[in-house]
């Protein structure tokens, strides 16, 4: 178990440095002058220019400028925004908030996407199966803002059930909503993959071999069937955590939140290359570790890898 | 063994011989016709409603895209601020949208942008990761280990926060070419992966090593044997992303860094839209329903061909 | 339907008595399942009849899809997918389960009525551990809770002959072998100590001497516990050697069924017939279809090699060899060395068979890999003719490749399901740039007939037909070049018995007629006896002995010998011999 975890960390160092590279380069390699493109059609004053281009060294060569870069990043130094202020203290200000928003969505996807995941499972081929997987595929081809948008107007506007924006105002009631939204499309992926997997289990050796054992049913759905097919669901929500804050981008534009995505989607409206790497680099970070977990998680619930 | 006396219901008996008459040993059957994998797909598809809805979709939205001129004879980008935001009238289904522009028109010439991003980014992707995938999992060792953590690297990357960054930095080249090579070079891992886990399960079948011990070469046996096997779920893989891709394009769209505004796309008319959602919902509600609609088919189309391909289904 | 036997009585109460002696414990009366599938209903079961007593040993013996395990679930209601009892009776110790509530059949199951599943690998939840499982067992059937249940599953554990039981159970059934875990199984199977015990082929994926051995340690249980044991299983040896009734199953029907010595030594269905003179396990001696020609094989072997004389009398020659992989472990730079084949020497001389008999793991199938050069030798050599394989340049290689082909186990994985059959035994030809289209096509025609397969097989698809087609497909291809050396890499083992047998004859008559000279690879001796000339045994990587098919079974050496071919299903069995005078008529 410990040389797992171990190896697993060791292969995400080269992974951490090559991704943090690429959006490094992504940014600063390609063509056009990142700090001139900063202020967009509005340019920005050659001071602000001169101070930036100091901070990212860009009169250094490439790699020198990475690893300059990286090595502010150890240190929690990422660099300054547009307005001056330090990246870290908008950190602070703003992950608290994407990372609730995240975990509720989670929490969204993870209890209706199981339960209806299982209901649809175990009545395979039934009414309640079909409609469930063709809600699902409508909820994966509605692009996020759309429902967003949608969700938006009828819940917030048009009933006022909800609030409709976030704005300073973060709390359970306000969040709901985004939640939903952010988590819509893998509530989708989770009730399919949960179905998939609970039709399969159903059909596997040892849960017949449990019935014939005289286990009544309902314990052999909770015991063997659905913690079994747990074992891909929770991987793939344990993965999910990364992306629900990357896929924040979209939902906190729309609900304006102040989370990470709302200031990313404004450094990206407003061409803030500094910021957006820096703020993508967190991001990174936090994929990188929720996919660590997701091992962890697995080795926790597959004995067969825990001892590998 | 003990010997027991014979109890009653347990005396020798044999069914008469024309209750049970006993066949050929492995005989064939020579009347049914002849089934391969494709053509038991194709039966297996045949009978899905699901897979002709989705068929009639696709074909529509192709023919819209390629022949908009067919559908209507408005030029989309000929706008009139006295329109503005008008109701359906003759020749004009859906009305106007705030610009003054024809609904009807745009959401029509909408389709080619996506399906084009859709298509070329389905493409590249499948060319890029197929070969990939093939040759790491065919040829293994060091190009193998290589390639396994490139692909970890990219995918330590959040696909659309990627592609977000990317683009915003490629602002002003934004256009379809652009869009489908960031889609494209974000896309790849994801196939190169499943194409990979494909060739190692087929690799070691007993076929493979009979194909090597016939002589065939590495290179023929990739081929002929290994990637036609491997073919189903890239297949299924492809048709799926294809629609994702369509989704990835409009959200670019939609935050203003995927297509530019001179471009008649669904992803920026719902930007548009959404400003004034409150005043005329109607404006959102078209260009979103035929990006779903499309999507929706794709992904559709993705279903029924992953369940008519499931060598699991296959063993009755 | 008429049965020749007594009707039981069925009194006021509903309960049923047989006329004379104890009651019957399970009575199955005209059982009809049907599955329903896409072209509509199927019966799997058509009108069968079982009966079992108390204690009493039935086994009901059949080759697959002949309805013997669909009877066994349909027993216990757990008919898989969409199986359903449309018409029969079952009645169980007195009472009428046919058509139970699902209440009513869990409190039968397990403690009523027990199962011992097939395939140890996938029966054990791999996520609960050892204990648990035994111990859901007794809670689901109110046997034991709490401490007392951990000291039970122990206690169980150790009864079915798990050492170290209590260690044992905190295990998952990843860290056990095939054997423990049937073991296990069997714990399970009896750990609410039910009155009668469905074993569904319960040892078919263990290695014969892990068979064997659990055989007798279930046997011995259940006859002390008193517990009443249906076998399902195939081989009718096995079937012969463990029951003191037999049932045989074909297409859905019961078609005999009596007290096994009987049935044995007199089968009257025509089926059972030809089961019985099939049975490997009962058979005495080498299929002998060359001789019965009339053909000697030396003339056979001048007729084929005319250049006899000058070729060398030992086809393949394998001198010293060893074979070393490298394992890689969990921790970093931590790899082993497993030593799959040791120094391993043999050689088979031209149109004979030499059979390699191992059990899993004996690197048996290495030994085959490297004779097909697709493994390179750690150590040791191997001769082709005379050549060195590994002096052979890329050219030399593809020409020995025509020379030595393979048959594998596996008739589902050794055809590629995307080639038509056509386009599979012309596979070869291509390759080697063998003719032009047309008379490839008349060389196709030629091997579907030698392999006795009508010409119409060629258009077809490998999912179309059965496992004894795709293999006579597989050894169609195998010839299609003219080899002299065939590689049978375990390859009737996944055979129903008939098939296995014709297969075996067919594999015989073509080394008669085209003087083919055979690397026969299998765990099973008693095939060995059916095709087999010279045998190597062989035990983790060792050849421990090597002598004549004759002298191995009439003379074996070694213990571990010994050890096999008592091990063999039905070799205690003496009904061929001069037992069958001693039977009462």
């Amino acid at each position: 178990m410990a040389w797992y975890v171990g190896r697993r960390f060791l292969q995400l160092i080269p992974v951490f440095l090559g991704a943090t590279l690429l959006i490094y380069a992504m940014v600063f390699l390609l063509p056009g002058d990142p700090i001139l493109a900063l202020g967009g059609d509005r340019g920005i004053s050659d001071a602000l220019a001169e101070r930036l281009r100091e901070r990212y060294n860009l009169d250094e060569p490439f790699l020198v400028q990475y690893l300059l870069y990286l090595k502010g990043i150890f240190s929690l130094d990422f660099g300054i925004t547009f307005s001056g202020e330090e990246v870290i203290d908008v950190m602070k200000r703003v992950f608290p908030v994407t990372f609730q928003l995240a975990v509720m969505a989670l929490l969204f996807e993870g209890i209706f996407g199981i339960g209806f995941g299982l209901i649809a499972g175990l009545r395979k081929g039934k009414l309640f199966d079909s409609t469930a997987l063709v809600l699902s595929l409508i909820v994966i081809a509605v692009p996020t803002f759309v429902i967003g948008f949608v969700l938006q107007f009828v819940v917030g506007v048009k009933l006022g059930w909800l609030p409709p924006t976030v704005g300073s105002n973060v709390n359970f009631k306000t969040l709901l909503m985004p939640a939903i939204v952010l988590g819509a499309v893998s509530f989708a992926y989770v009730l399919r993959l949960t179905r998939t997997s609970v039709a399969e289990n159903l059909s596997a050796d040892y849960v017949r071999t449990a019935t014939a054992k005289g286990v009544s049913r309902s314990r052999v759905i909770n015991v063997h069937v659905l913690r079994n097919s747990l074992i891909p669901v929770v991987t793939f929500l344990g993965a999910d955590l990364g992306s629900l804050m990357a896929g924040a981008i979209i939902t906190e534009g729309i609900f304006n939140i102040n989370g990470v995505g709302g200031t990313l989607y404004r450094a990206i409206i407003q061409g803030q290359a500094p910021t957006v790497v820096s703020l993508t680099t967190v991001l990174v970070i936090v994929y990188i570790l929720s996919n660590l977990l997701v091992d962890l998680l697995y080795a926790v619930l597959d004995p067969r890898i825990r001892y590998a | 063994m003990p010997e027991t006396p014979t109890r009653p219901d347990q005396q020798h008996f044999f069914a008469q011989l024309d209750e049970t008459p006993v066949g050929v040993v492995d005989s064939v059957d020579e009347s049914a016709a002849p089934a391969s994998v494709w053509k038991d797909a194709w039966h297996q598809l045949r009978r899905r409603p699901m897979f002709w809805i989705a068929s009639v979709l696709i074909a529509l939205i192709v023919i819209v895209a390629v022949f908009p001129q067919w559908f209507t004879s408005v030029d989309p980008r000929a706008c009139d601020l006295a329109n503005s935001s008008l109701p359906p009238s003759a020749g004009h289904p859906f009305g106007f949208n705030f610009q003054g522009c024809d609904i009807y028109a745009r959401t029509i010439y909408g389709a080619r942008p996506s399906v084009t991003v859709g298509v070329l980014t389905t493409l590249v992707v499948v060319l890029i990761g197929a070969l990939v995938g093939a040759i790491a999992g065919f040829y293994g060792k060091w190009f193998d280990s290589l390639l396994s953590r490139v692909t970890d690297i990219f995918f330590a990357i959040p696909f659309v926060l990627a592609a977000i960054v990317i683009m915003s930095v490629l602002y002003d080249q934004r256009g379809i070419l652009t869009v489908v090579i960031v889609l494209g070079v974000f896309g790849w891992p994801q196939i190169a992966r499943i194409t990979r886990g494909s060739v190692l399960s087929v690799k070691n079948s007993d076929f493979v090593t009979a194909a090597k011990a016939l002589g065939a070469s590495r290179a023929s046996t990739l081929m002929r044997h290994i990637m036609p096997n491997s073919a189903a779920p890239i297949i299924v893989y492809a048709t799926v992303a294809l629609g994702t891709f369509i989704v990835a394009e409009a959200t670019l769209s939609f935050l203003g860094i995927g297509l530019p505004q001179s471009v008649v796309s669904w992803g920026g008319d719902i930007s548009d839209a959404q400003r004034r959602l409150r005043a005329n919902p109607v404006e959102l509600f078209y260009p979103a329903a035929a990006l779903a609609l499309t999507v929706l088919s794709f992904i559709m189309m993705g279903d029924v061909v992953r369940d008519a391909l499931d060598p699991k289904a296959r063993k009755r | 339907m008429s049965h020749p036997t007594h009707e039981p009585i069925v009194d006021a109460t509903g309960a049923v008595h047989a006329p004379h002696g104890s009651a019957p414990l399970l009575q199955v009366r005209d059982l009809q399942v049907e599955f329903m599938t896409n072209t509509g209903p199927v019966q799997a079961v058509r009108g069968a009849n079982l009966t079992v007593y108390p204690g009493q040993s039935v086994a009901i013996v059949g080759e697959s899809g002949s309805g013997k395990s669909t009877t066994a679930h349909a027993v216990i209601d757990l008919l898989p997918g969409t199986g359903k009892v449309t018409g029969g009776s079952i009645v169980f110790d007195g009472q009428d389960i046919t058509h139970a509530s699902a209440k009513q059949m869990v409190d039968v199951r397990g403690k009523q009525i027990g199962l011992v599943p097939q395939d140890p690998m996938s029966n054990l939840n791999p996520v609960w551990k050892i204990g648990f499982q035994v111990k859901e067992a007794l809670r689901a059937n109110g046997i034991a809770t709490g401490k007392e249940a951990d000291k039970r599953v122990a206690e169980l554990l150790a009864e079915a002959g798990l050492p170290d039981a209590e260690r044992r159970a905190n295990q998952y059934p990843h860290e056990f072998s095939g054997g423990m875990r049937q073991r296990a199984l069997i714990a399970i199977g009896l750990a609410a100590r039910p009155k009668l015990l469905i074993a569904d082929e319960p040892t078919s994926a263990l290695d014969v001497t892990v068979q064997r051995v659990i055989l007798d340690h279930l046997e011995g249980l259940t006859q002390q516990l008193g517990t009443a044991v249906l076998f399902i299983t195939h081989d009718l040896g096995l079937a012969a050697e463990r029951a003191e009734h037999l049932v045989v199953m074909y297409r859905g029907q019961v078609v005999e069924s009596g007290p096994s010595r009987k049935i044995l030594a007199d089968p009257q269905h025509p089926y059972t017939q030809r089961l019985v003179s099939a049975a490997p396990s009962l058979a005495s001696r080498r299929i002998q279809s060359a001789k019965e020609r009339g053909v000697e094989s030396t003339e056979l072997l001048a007729a084929t090699g005319g250049e006899g004389a000058r070729r060398s009398d030992e086809v393949v020659k394998v001198e010293n060899l060893t074979k070393v992989f490298q394992i890689r472990g969990g921790r970093p730079g931590q790899t082993t060395e497993f030593k799959a084949v040791d120094d391993v020497s043999f050689s088979i001389k031209r149109g004979t068979t030499m059979a390699l008999v191992g059990e899993s793991g004996s690197g048996k199938s290495t030994v085959a890999n490297v004779v097909l050069n697709l493994l390179d030798p750690t150590e040791g050599k191997v001769y082709f003719d005379g050549t060195d394989l590994s002096t052979l340049d890329s050219k030399e290689l593809f020409a020995f490749r025509r020379r030595v082909q393979p048959i594998f186990q596996n008739p589902y994985g050794s055809l590629d399901p995307m080639y038509s059959i056509y386009r599979t035994i012309e596979e070869p030809l291509r390759v080697h740039k063998v003719g032009d289209r047309k008379s490839r096509e008349n060389r196709v025609r030629e091997l579907l007939d030698m392999v006795a397969l009508p010409a119409s097989t060629m258009r077809r698809f490998p999912a179309e037909l059965s496992g004894g087609q795709r293999q006579r497909i597989a050894i169609a291809r195998a010839l299609a070049l003219e080899p002299e050396v065939i590689v049978c890499d375990e390859a009737v083992s996944a055979l129903d018995v008939l098939v296995q047998a014709q297969i075996l004859t067919l594999l015989n008559d073509l080394q008669a007629e085209l003087g083919l000279s055979y690397l026969f690879i299998t765990h099973d001796l008693a095939v060995v006896r059916q095709i087999a000339d010279e045998v190597c045994v062989m035990k983790t990587g060792q050849v421990v002995e090597a002598a004549t098919t004759d002298e191995v079974f009439d003379n074996p050496r070694q213990p571990y010998t010994r050890e096999l071919l008592a091990a063999i299903p039905g070799a205690r069995l003496e009904v061929f011999g001069e037992g069958i005078e001693d039977l009462p008529a």
